[in-house]
C-alpha cells in the first residue's frame, strides 16, 4: 500500500503540487491530467525518485525520506521514453543490470535473464544493440528489466505515448495482465479505463478520484466546458 | 566498442576478458619495438588469422576497420611526405594491427564481461577513493549512447536543414537536448539501483 499524507511539491518558485492526500490500494490505480498537471512529479514521488517538500511518502510503511533504496527495491519504475531507462548496450546485458545489485549468483542472474528474453519475445535479440530495437521492442525491454527484479509494486509513467497503435495493445497486455500493484499515470484513456480506480489531477491537486467511469467523464468534461 | 558483438562458438571467444585486454596492451606496445615491414605484415596475417579461429567473417571484419580508412589513408599520406615511405608503411601497419586487433575484441567479448574486468582490476584502488562499479557503468554508458547521441544529432540536424538553416546552429538544441538525457538518465540509474 502506498500513501500520500499531505504532499507539497515545489521546484523553486513553481509549485507543482499543493497538499495531496491519498491511500492507494488497489491493485490498478490510474493518474490522469493535462501536461503540467503535476502527474510525473506525483509518479517520481511514489519510489522516491523525488522527495516531498512538505508531507510524507509511505510505501509499505517505510518513509521515502528515510528508506530510499528498500523502497526502490520495491517500487519499480517505467519512464515514458525507454532511451533513457536502457542502459546497458545489449538487450541481455541491460536485463542484468538490476539483477546485479540484488547479490544473485551469476548462474542465477543468467537463467532470470534467459526467462525474461523468452516472456517478452525478446530472445532472438539477446545480444543485439538496444538502440537497434524498434520502439515497441525497447518499451518491452525497458518493462522486463523493471519486472525481472521482481518489485512489489510498479509505476508507469506514460508507458504507450510513444508507441504505434499494435505496440500501444501489446504493452497494455502486458500491463493489465500484471499481478504487482500498478500505478499508472497516462493520457492514453482507454489504458486509464482498465484501472480499478481513477485520479484526475488538476493544477497539483486532486480534481477527480473514483471509478474509472466517473472520473474520466469529469476528466473529459473538465477540458471540454 | 560500440556494442558490437559477434556471436560464435570459438576459443577466441571464450578466452576471459581480461586476458585479451592484457594481449592487447601487450601487442600494442610491443608493435613499437618492431622496424621491419616484413615482420609487421607476418603480425598482420597472425591477426587476421585469429579473426578466422574467432569465426568472424572477412565483411564484417572490414566494416569494423571502414571508419578508421579515413584517418589511415590521411595518417600515412603524411608520413610519405614528412619521413619517406618506408615510415609511412610501418606506421601505417602499425595502425591497422591495433584497429584490428582492438575491433577482434571487442567483436568477441561481451561489454558486461568488459566492464567486469575493468571492475576487477580497479579494485584494489578502492583505498583511493576509487570507486570501480562507477567506472564500469561509465564505460556502459559510453558503449550505449554514443549512437543515441549521433541519432539525436542527425534529427536536430534534419529539423534545422527543414527550416533552412545551416552551420552550427544545431549545436546549442543538441546540447539542451543532452542535458535533459542526461537528466533523465540520472533518474533511471537511481530507480534502476545502479551505483550511488
Amino acid at each position: 500500500m502506498i500513501e500520500l499524507e499531505n504532499v507539497h511539491h515545489d521546484y523553486g518558485d513553481h509549485k507543482v503540487l499543493g497538499g495531496i492526500s491519498l491511500t492507494l490500494a488497489e491493485p490498478r490505480i490510474a493518474i490522469v491530467g493535462a501536461n503540467g498537471s503535476g502527474k510525473s512529479t506525483l509518479a517520481r514521488l511514489l519510489n522516491g525518485l523525488l522527495l516531498p517538500t512538505s508531507g510524507r511518502v509511505r510505501v509499505d510503511g517505510l518513509d521515502t525520506k528515510k528508506d530510499g533504496k528498500a523502497i526502490r527495491r520495491k517500487v519499480g519504475f517505467v519512464f515514458q521514453d525507454p532511451d533513457i531507462q536502457i542502459i546497458m548496450p545489449t538487450v541481455a546485458e541491460d536485463l542484468d543490470f538490476g539483477l546485479k545489485r540484488h547479490g544473485l549468483t551469476r548462474e542465477r542472474r543468467a537463467a532470470k535473464v534467459t526467462a525474461a528474453l523468452l516472456e517478452h519475445g525478446l530472445d532472438q535479440h539477446r545480444d543485439h544493440p538496444a538502440h537497434l530495437l524498434s520502439g515497441g521492442q525497447k518499451q518491452l525491454l525497458a518493462i522486463a528489466a523493471v519486472l525481472i527484479t521482481d518489485p512489489t509494486h510498479l509505476v508507469f509513467d506514460e508507458p504507450t505515448t510513444l508507441l504505434d497503435l499494435p505496440n500501444r495493445h501489446r504493452v497494455t497486455r502486458l500491463i493489465t495482465g500484471l499481478t504487482q500493484q500498478v500505478v499508472l499515470v497516462t493520457h492514453d484513456l482507454d489504458l486509464a479505463a482498465t484501472a480499478d480506480r481513477v485520479i484526475v489531477l488538476d493544477h497539483g491537486t486532486v480534481f477527480a478520484d473514483g471509478p474509472p467511469a466517473r472520473s474520466i467523464d469529469a476528466y473529459v468534461a473538465l477540458h471540454t466546458a | 566498442m560500440l556494442s558490437l558483438y559477434h556471436e560464435a562458438r570459438s576459443p577466441v571467444h571464450r578466452s576471459p576478458a581480461g586476458a585479451k585486454l592484457a594481449v592487447l596492451l601487450a601487442v600494442g606496445t610491443g608493435l613499437f619495438f618492431v622496424r621491419s615491414i616484413a615482420a609487421l605484415g607476418a603480425v598482420l596475417l597472425v591477426v587476421a588469422l585469429c579473426y578466422a579461429v574467432a569465426k568472424v567473417p572477412a565483411r564484417v571484419g572490414l566494416r569494423q576497420l571502414r571508419p578508421v580508412l579515413p584517418v589511415l589513408i590521411a595518417i600515412v599520406i603524411a608520413q610519405l611526405v614528412l619521413t619517406g615511405w618506408v615510415t609511412a608503411v610501418l606506421v601505417g601497419q602499425r595502425v591497422l594491427v591495433l584497429v584490428a586487433l582492438a575491433n577482434l575484441v571487442t567483436l568477441t567479448t561481451r561489454t558486461s564481461a568488459m566492464i567486469d574486468t575493468v571492475e576487477a582490476v580497479l579494485r584494489p584502488l578502492r583505498p583511493l577513493g576509487v570507486r570501480p562499479e562507477r567506472v564500469g557503468l561509465l564505460v556502459a554508458l559510453t558503449i550505449r549512447f554514443v549512437p543515441v547521441l549521433k541519432e539525436q544529432a542527425d534529427q536536430v540536424r534534419a529539423a534545422h536543414r527543414a527550416r533552412g538553416l545551416r552551420g552550427t546552429r544545431f549545436l546549442t538544441p543538441l546540447l539542451i537536448k543532452t542535458l535533459r538525457l542526461a537528466d533523465g538518465l540520472g533518474s533511471a540509474i537511481e530507480a534502476r539501483g545502479g551505483p550511488d
